[in-house]
């Protein structure tokens, strides 16, 4: 290993900046569809810092741990993009403002 | 040679996604989307982690990336005098100043705590660390158990979506 290597912290600076962009982009939008696109954001995020750890204590269980990361990913997603479609069908909208439906 | 590949990658990375965050149409932001996948598959490769790089390319930007869009693209056909719902309610000025404070917060607090964490010097990798020979070693042998709930999952998360998406709702 080279002396030139990028420290673990940068890693997880660029984690805690993308989790970040991730959490304001889930209170600020308001259209579902762009809400799981910020929540696929913060998955992501995590898997970075998952994988910088990884390598730092030489160790592949975090590796492991984010391919499971990516399975619920993939779960999440497929389930919820077609909850959004049947809402959609219920109610030609995905702005989150107008599915208040549960709301009394 | 990795300081130099990580920092420009880092902040496309970050530019990426705040274009996810910031554009108004959800196709633009999916195509963000996109390219954030594609640089943390770089990020990914770096810190040598080539499967999961991989995975990441496969999963997130082969898979994932065509749902939405084509989610996007079957709305967006149905919805056609819907467009102006389409631009996101977010004038809500009151709101977004909160939500970027509460953000900042989040980030201030999150950096200050990795500041002051005390890390070693790292762990020596070993020459194949990462490949895909020995994250499968270890997969299908310390792993085992949880990787095959994975698929279990994968199969109720598909059935779900099959039947989600199917269901006429009266």
């Amino acid at each position: 290993m080279n002396l030139e290597t990028v420290p673990l912290t940068h890693y997880l600076f660029l984690s805690a900046t993308l989790f970040v962009i991730g959490v304001a982009g889930v209170l600020v939008k308001r259209n579902a569809i762009v809400v799981f696109m910020s929540i696929e954001i913060m998955l992501n995020a995590v898997n970075i810092s998952l994988i910088a750890f990884d390598r730092y204590l030489n160790l592949h269980d975090g590796q492991i741990f984010s391919f499971m990361v990516m399975c619920v990913a993939a779960a999440e997603v497929s389930v919820g993009l077609a909850i959004i479609i049947s809402l959609f069908r219920n109610k030609p909208t995905t702005n989150l403002d107008d599915f208040n439906i549960m709301k009394s | 040679m990795e300081l130099l590949i990580f920092y420009p990658l880092a902040g496309i990375c970050i530019l990426f996604a705040l274009g996810v965050v910031i554009n108004n149409s959800p196709i633009n932001s999916a195509i963000s989307l996109i390219g954030m996948m594609l640089c943390l598959a770089g990020v990914f490769i770096l810190q040598q982690a080539h499967f999961i790089a991989v995975l990441q390319i496969i999963i997130y930007a082969g898979a994932i990336m065509v749902l939405f869009m084509f989610v996007i693209m079957l709305l967006n056909l149905k919805g056609k005098g819907e467009d102006d719902k389409w631009q996101s309610r977010d004038n809500n000025l009151l709101l977004n100043v909160l939500s970027g404070l509460l953000a900042a917060g989040i980030l201030y607090k999150l950096i200050s705590i990795i500041n002051e964490a005390k890390f070693n010097s790292p762990a020596l990798t070993s020459e194949n660390f990462g490949t895909v020979r020995e994250v499968g070693t270890i997969l299908f042998t310390e792993f085992v158990l949880p990787f095959e709930v994975a698929s279990i999952l994968l199969l109720v998360a598909m059935i779900g979506a099959v039947v989600l998406a199917k269901s006429k709702v009266d």
